[in-house]
Formats: structure tokens, sequence, C-alpha cells
């Protein structure tokens, strides 16, 4: 393989985008060394198995995750406003919807959201860590490396081009040859491996970890949600795992499971993709739901309404996401009565989903409504998300679908139930749980206005997108090449730099309030009603020096009452914790590297990686660290300083 | 700070009023303008169901409003109104259960019977035999076999008005869409399968049609012009494309066959005789014989795609 062949070249502005990686990355070395700082880094986040310090790496990676997929985003839009412009040619145009959507969905909502987890849902039900920290470590690495390999296509090989959805037979090798839909492969792939076993990791420490004498049904709604979601990840992921597998086993070793030729099944594809990617949007709404419910009740002051409704409905959405998926092609000619079937079905999710929409509203009605930042985004969310809602179940209808589907009609609807749903949701648990992440709070005053700037340039972006549908405009198309369609696509450019702006001024609330917000002086930042907020701020490593006993639901409000706090002397016992390891992080190199070396059908340095990758999974077959122990005096000296006893 | 809050409802309040004043104005909204009975029935439906979202709509931001502004938190608030242990009210929740369920059968009622009768032709035309086409896809262009009259023509297509047309929809390669929204919604072509789609045009005119469904760098470039006409204008133009037009060869179909754009022309004769792409043995004719060719860029921009539109529209004038 020739250089030229390896780097992309001829686009300026991938040209720029290689300048601008390339002077990051050395200012990041150079700042590493220069402050002698590549100990600390490896010593204090690389190897680390603390569930609170991954799940800060999780949400770091996902807002530049964020930022890439909205400059793909961003570039769209000015393309789609100015097409005399030039500025994106179709083959251009294909590859960044394609990163776009992966991103946004793979690398930056699920990622998000399993850091929000990752950091709170150990601390809502009382226990010191996940059921297995060092997974925990190999999951966030599996993501992050697959992350990477993913986002380097740009500048290396090409970027994939076939769509988030990869259909075949055009993801297939004959009509997409080249490296590009390998990164999709092996990208998706890599970081599957870690949400997969998240989902296990989760799901065991849920069930097995919680504090004494918490029921299932007393847990917080935000456990509840991560719960289900656990249970939907560990149904469907092996779906997309074993159809990424055959596609890649098609595109490198030449099989034909889902090619024109020698008898394959392209539309199999479809189908599989979407028996994961259905249940997959309900991966990133649920744990939503769940930061919605907790966001509304603190700031209500009041108990969440519906709570048994709440969970069951989310425990019904759960099922009915694997009875759907095929919503998402009535167009492909099943006929009436399949058609008739999967429509009834997915409107059905409508009912679970509106029971919840009046619990929130239910929880409002005789509250004390305080107008926090992160409030201010749960309460945007909800007609937000009534309009996509309401709009999906038009999209259910398929007599109707035949005339919605593959439009901006239907653009507008996802980008309404993700952005609304997903989006607003990890700002405001971003935002209502940064105190008990960082020690002080985001300042309220730019939290209002990236707000605003984001939720006006949300519908403004979007709205118009729904008018563009039913005039006939499909989706994926690089021009408006029909002049009625211009003038609502510069509108939708307009709000999509507002959200743009809305994004920006976060990012900048992040640095002004590290530099200027008051230090929490409490664990409590906003009278919480749940566990997390009974542990002092900044967390120590073991979280609890004592775990409270808990019979009711908003466990911490019930203590509160009592005047119990989760540092009792008299209780204080040696705390069992396990050793910080780079055993996942290497492991999870060597499969990056064969995952690499995959992509350019290198076979050899392929199998050189695998075997790098068994070889740490026999290191840790006999690795006999069984942790350590924090003793009595280490968690009184901790806990004294940080409840300034 | 609060200001900005009513600011906010009042605007939200503004958005189902736009929807209405969008409505309203719909003639200009091709899906809801219908040009014949298919796309007609949709519509029906669209709007039927509208009216159910926007009641939905208008409750929850009526409640949701009312919630917001009453119960925040202000410095006179007395707190008789406020119950912060409220957790759950049998009877309301039965009731927010079932008016969404019953909602739901309310709209599968007619989902399923539009269903059902998009599978057959339309009920209006019923005493004439449909029309049957075959819409075939190709990397980027769009073939239209009639059998009946013996004719194909690319990138263009010529109906009769209030006759049903059966559409023969398959593919060539890549998966696509044929979306015509003006007569009716969409279905896939695919490779090694024939898929029937019903429509019909009630109104003279020329209608936009497209491939939907994303396949590649030439996708934006796929779209083609309906023309509908009166049954005797329909008529004399397939003896004049019988009389005029080029015959189709196999070598010819094979050469057009090629991932690429082309303009529009007409055959006397169709590819039917020698290939059905919607079989199973013609799904992998054209992959055999261009294997190399689809991974070759197009290098289509803006620029190229408007050449395209401006020089075909008076190069095959004979034929339309």
């Amino acid at each position: 393989m020739r250089l030229d062949e390896f780097f992309v070249t001829g686009e300026p502005l991938i040209y720029a985008g290689m300048v601008s990686i390339a002077l990051v990355t050395s200012a990041a070395l150079f700042l590493l060394t220069y402050f002698k700082k590549w100990g600390w880094l490896w010593r204090e986040w690389l190897t680390t198995v603390d569930h609170k310090k991954i799940g800060i790496m999780y949400i770091l990676a996902a807002l530049a995750m964020l930022f890439r997929g909205g400059v793909d985003a961003l570039m769209m839009r000015v393309q789609l406003a100015f097409p005399d412009m030039n500025f994106l040619d179709a083959q251009h145009y294909d590859e960044i919807f394609t990163t776009h959507g992966t991103v946004m969905i793979i690398f930056m909502a699920m990622p998000f959201l399993i850091g929000l987890m990752n950091i709170i849902v150990p601390l809502q039900i009382g226990a010191r860590d996940f059921a297995f920290p060092y997974v925990n470590a190999l999951s966030f690495w599996s993501f992050m490396f697959g992350a990477m390999l993913f986002n380097i296509s740009f500048v290396i090989g090409g970027s994939p081009d076939a769509g988030w959805t990869s259909y075949t037979p055009l993801a297939g090798a004959a009509m997409s040859p080249g490296p590009g839909q390998n990164f999709y492969l092996l990208g998706l792939q890599l970081s599957g491996i870690g949400t997969l076993a998240t989902g296990i990791n989760l799901m065991v420490t849920i069930l097995k970890m919680r504090a004494p004498g918490m029921k299932l049904f007393q847990m917080p709604i935000f456990t509840w949600s991560t719960l289900v979601t656990c249970f939907i990840i560990v149904f469907a992921f092996p779906i997309l795992t074993v159809a990424l597998a055959l596609m890649t086993i098609d595109r490198i070793f030449g099989s034909q499971f889902f090619t024109l030729t020698g008898e394959g099944l392209p539309m199999m594809w479809a189908n599989l993709f979407w028996m994961w990617g259905h249940p997959e949007v309900y991966i990133v709404i649920l744990p939503a739901f769940g930061i919605f419910s907790e966001v509304i009740a603190t700031f209500a002051k009041k108990r969440l309404f519906g709570y048994n409704a709440m969970v069951w409905s989310m425990i019904l959405i759960a099922g009915l996401s694997f009875l759907v998926w095929v919503h998402h092609f009535f167009t492909m000619g099943a006929g009436a009565f399949v058609n008739s079937v999967f429509s009834i079905s997915t409107m059905l999710i409508a009912v679970p989903t509106g029971v919840k929409i009046f619990n929130w509203l239910a929880t409002l009605y005789k509250a004390k409504i305080k107008f926090s930042v992160a409030m201010m985004w749960a309460l945007a969310f909800i007609p937000s998300f009534v309009i996509g809602g309401v709009t999906g179940v038009m999209l259910g209808m398929a007599a109707a679908d035949y005339q919605f589907h593959n439009s901006y009609f239907l653009v507008a609807h996802f980008h309404y139930v993700l952005i609304a749903g997903t989006v607003f949701a990890c700002f405001a648990g971003l935002v209502f749980w940064y105190p008990k992440m960082f020690g002080h709070k985001l300042n309220e005053r730019l939290g209002k206005w990236s707000f605003w700037f984001f939720v006006i340039g949300f519908h403004v972006c979007f709205f118009p997108q729904y008018f563009l549908g039913l005039d006939g405009m499909p989706r994926r198309i690089f021009i408006t090449n029909i002049a009625e369609w211009l003038p609502l696509n510069i509108i939708s450019t307009v709000g999509a730099f507002g959200m743009g702006a809305g994004f920006a001024i976060f990012v900048f609330n992040i640095y002004y309030s590290y530099r200027y917000s008051e230090r929490e002086k409490t664990g409590d930042s906003w009278d919480g009603r749940t566990l997390e907020w009974a542990t002092p701020t900044p967390v120590p490593y073991y979280n609890f020096a004592t775990v409270p006993y808990v019979d009711k639901y908003d466990a911490f409000l019930a203590m509160k009452e009592k005047g119990e706090t989760t540092y009792d002397e008299e209780r204080l016992e040696p705390i069992h914790m396990p050793s910080y390891t780079g055993q996942p992080f290497i492991m999870m190199g060597f499969l990056f590297i064969a995952s690499f070396a995959l992509v350019f059908e290198w076979i050899p340095l392929a199998i050189l990686g695998l075997a790098g990758g068994l070889i740490m999974m026999i290191v840790r077959s006999f690795d006999y660290d069984e942790g350590y122990y924090v003793e009595v005096d280490e968690i009184k000296r901790i806990e004294r300083k940080a409840r300034g006893l | 700070m609060k200001s900005n809050k009513h600011r906010f409802h009042r605007w939200l309040a503004l958005l189902p009023l736009s929807l209405v004043l969008f409505l309203s104005g719909c003639s200009g909204i091709t899906v809801l303008d219908p040009k014949g009975p298919v796309a007609e029935s949709q519509k029906d439906l669209i709007i039927f169901s509208l009216w159910f979202m926007l009641g939905i709509v208008v409750v929850v931001f009526a409640v949701f409003t009312y919630v917001v502004v009453k119960y925040r938190d202000r410095a006179n608030r007395n707190d008789k109104d406020y119950d912060p242990n409220l957790h759950g009210n049998t009877t309301i929740e039965v009731i927010w259960t079932v008016i969404p369920l019953i909602i739901v059968i309310a709209l599968s009622v007619p989902t399923v019977e539009t269903l059902f009768d998009l599978e057959k032709p339309p009920v209006s035309s019923e005493e004439k035999e449909p029309l049957v086409v075959y819409a075939t896809s190709a990397d980027w262009k769009w073939f239209f076999s009639y059998p009946e009259q013996g004719i194909e023509t690319v990138n263009y297509l010529h109906i009769p008005t209030d006759r049903a047309i059966e559409f023969r929809l398959s593919s060539a390669d890549s998966m696509a869409a044929l979306w015509i929204p003006a007569l009716g919604g969409q279905k896939y072509n695919m490779a090694g399968m024939e898929n029937i789609l019903y429509l019909q045009a009630d109104e003279q005119g020329v209608y936009d049609g497209r491939n939907s469904n994303f396949n590649g760098e030439g996708f934006a470039a796929q779209t083609f012009k309906v023309h509908a006409e009166s049954p005797k204008e329909f008529k004399d133009w397939v003896k004049e494309t019988q009389a005029s037009a080029p015959e189709l060869t196999q070598d010819k179909y094979n050469a057009l066959l090629k991932p690429g754009l082309t303009g529009k022309t007409a055959f006397s004769s169709t590819h039917l005789e020698w290939v059905h792409h919607g079989t199973n043995d013609g799904r992998d004719y054209a992959i055999k014989r261009h294997e190399e060719a689809y991974e070759e860029h197009l290098h289509l921009d803006n620029e190229m795609l408007q050449d395209k539109a401006d020089g075909h529209s008076n190069k095959n004038e004979g034929h339309e």
C-alpha cells in the first residue's frame, strides 16, 4: 500500500483536520512531558479501576465526540443552505453523514450515559465500586480504542460512506471497496465488547451490591432505568456483534452472507441491524428518562409521582423495543399483514411513554419548582419530546410511513427524540451531578445562556424539517436541488449554529466554573433525595465509610430526617478495595492493533495483535491480586477531613 | 429569569399554531397535495392522525404550562398547595393509561385498512386493467419497461391518467426506493426480489420522482420526471416511441448498467427479454459485468448536477 493511499489526500478540509490533530497531539505530549505528568497519567487514570474516574473519562470522551459529531453536522448544514458554494461534494457529504450518525449514537450518546451510570449508580445503591472493577476498566478502554479507530478513518484510509445503518449490498465489498467500511465494522465491534461487558457488569452490580435492606422497588429511578437498559444491552448487543462479524468476514475473507452474488441475503443485514438498532434507541432513551425523573423530583422538591408505574412502563418499553424492528423498513414489501402487526406494536410503545409524561407532569403538580439549569433542561424535554413522540406515532402508521420513510420528516422525528431526550438528559445529568464529580457547580448564568441558545436553536433547526419531509425532500442528499426547499433549509442551518453556540458556551462554562465557582462544602449540593448525595464531596475513593441501612424509597431524604450519615465511627471496619491495574489498557491496546490491521487487511499483524490480546487474558487468569484493605485509621482521617469534623 | 420562562412557554405554545398555519396553506406541500387516489388515501390518514396529535400536544402543553407557572417556587407562595408526598392516584393513572390506548386503537383501524387497500389497485379505476411498468433501479438511473407496449425509457416516465399503474420494482444492484410523493408512498427496489406498488394519477402534470433510499455517490442525481397525460396523449407517445426509438440491444443495456449517470433515452424494446433483476437469476447480472466500475468515483458536486439537469432537458426532447 502506498503512502498516498494510506493517508487521505486531496481535500483541503481534511488537510486542516490533519494539521489540527497533529497540533493538539504534540501540544498534549509537550505539556505532559513539560509538567512531568506521564507518571500521574498512568497511575491515576490509565490504570484506574475506580468507577468514578472511569465515568469521568467516559464523559470527557463523549464531550469530545459530541464536538466531532457536531462539526460534522454543521458542515452538512452549511452545504445544504449554500449548495452553490460547492463546500462539499457528494462523496464527502456521504462520509460526513455516515460518521455524524455513527459517532453521535455509538460514541457520544451511549458513552455519555454510561459515564453517568458509572459514577452515579454505585453511589445511588450504596456500593463501593462495580461488581467487576477490572472489567469496567476493560469496557472503558474498549470503547476508547474503538472510538479512536473509528475517528482516525477520516485522515487515514478514508471514512465509511454507506450511512450509519450501512445497508448491504451497498456496504459490501463489491460496492464499497477499501478500508472505509472496515473502520465502521471494527470500530463498532471493538467498542461493542465494552458495551456488552458494561451491561453485564452494571446488571450484577445492581442486583447483588445494593445497600442492606434496599429492595428492588426502593431503588432510585435512575438506577432502575440503568438496570432495564442493561437487560436491553445484554439481549440486543450480541445481535450486532454477530451481524458485524458476518459482514467483516464477507468483506475481508470473501464469504457471501450479505452479498448479491452467491445466494447472499442482503436484506438480512437490515433485519439484524434493526433487531439491535431499535432496542439501541431505548438504550439511549431509558437512562435519559431516569435522569429526568431524578432531576424533576429534586427540583420540584416532591416525591416522584407514580414510581411503580414509571418502573413498569420502562420494563414494558424494554420488552416492546424488541418487537418493532420492522417499522424501520415497512417499505420493504413484507405485506399488509406483517406491516399491520408491527404498526400496532410500534404505536403501543406510545402508551407507557405517555404514562411517563403524565407522571412527570403530575410530579410537578403541587410542587415547588426551582428553575436551576438542570431543571430547565428537564422541563424543556417534556414539550420537545412530546412533539418527537407524536410524530413517531405518525411514522408508526405504516400506510402513512410509505410517504414519510427516507424523508426529512423522519430526520426531524429522530432528532426530536434523540436530542430532546438523550442530549438534553446528558446536559441535565452532567449539570446535576457535576458538583458530585468535580467538587464545584457549573455557573448557572452561563448555563442558562447555553440552555437558551441550544434549545431555541434545536427547535429552529429541526421543526422546519418536518415540512421539508412532507414536501418530498429525502434524507442524505447533499444538495437541496428543488428551489422550494431552500428557505427552510437556511432556517434550519441558522438553528444548527444556535445549537453550536449553546455547546460552545457549555464547554466554556466548564473552564469558567473550574476557575471561579465556589467549592462545595457539603456533599449535598441540591438538597438531594438519593444516596449519592449522602457521600461527602469530593467522594472518597471507597464511597461509603459506613453503608447505611435502607428501607425506603428516597433513602437519603429518610436519613436526613433521622439525622443519619454515611459515617458512623462506631461501625467502621476495614474496607476491601480493588487494586489499580494497567492490564485492561494493554489488552485493549493489542486489540486496537489487531482491529487496525484488519481494517487494512494486514492479516499477519492482525494475528499478532489478537495473540497479544490472548496473552493478556492468560496473564489475567493467573493474576492472584486480591486487592487491598483500607484501614480504619485511614478512613477516619479521610472522613474527618472531608466532613470538617 | 422568570420572564424568560414565560417567554419560553408562549413560544412553545406557538408551535402547534404554526403547524395549523402551515397546513392551511398545504397546497404547496407535495405529500399533502395529492394528485392521485393512493397519495390521497395516505394524505387522509396523515391528516386524520394529525388531529389526534394536535390534540395530544395541546393538552400536554396546556397542563405543562399550568403546572410550571402555578407551582414555581416564588417568594409569596403559601404552602397550602405544596404536597411533597403526593405520589399516586389510581383513578387518574388508569385514565391516562386508557386514553392513549384508545387513541392507539383509533389510529390502528384506518392504518390497517389503508395498508390492505394499498396492496390492491385503487378502487376508482377498477374497471380498467392496471398498466404494468417494470421500474428497475441501477446505480444511479432508472429503467422503466412497458412490456405490453414493448418500449423502455431511461430516467423518465410517461403514464396515462385515471388508470392504475402496477409498478414491478426491482434493482440491478444496490437497494433503492421508488418515490413519487405527489402520487403516493414508496417501496424498495431490491435485486433478486420483486415488489409491487400501485400508483395512479388523476390529474395531468409533470411530477417529481426519485430514488429516496441512499445508495452511494450518485444518489442525489437518481431522479426522474413523471409525465401524467390523458390516455390519448399517452397512446400517441407510445406509438411515437415504438416508431422512432432505437431497439435496446443487450450490449447497449449492459453499457447503460455501468455505475454512473446517464441522460434520458427511450427504446423500442425492453431489457426483460434477457434479464429480469427481480428474479433470483437476475440479481447478480450487473455486479458480475461491472465489478471494477463500482470502485470508481463520480466526483459529483453541485455544479455537475446542475449541468446534468440543464443539459438533459433539451437533449432528448424528441422522445418525451
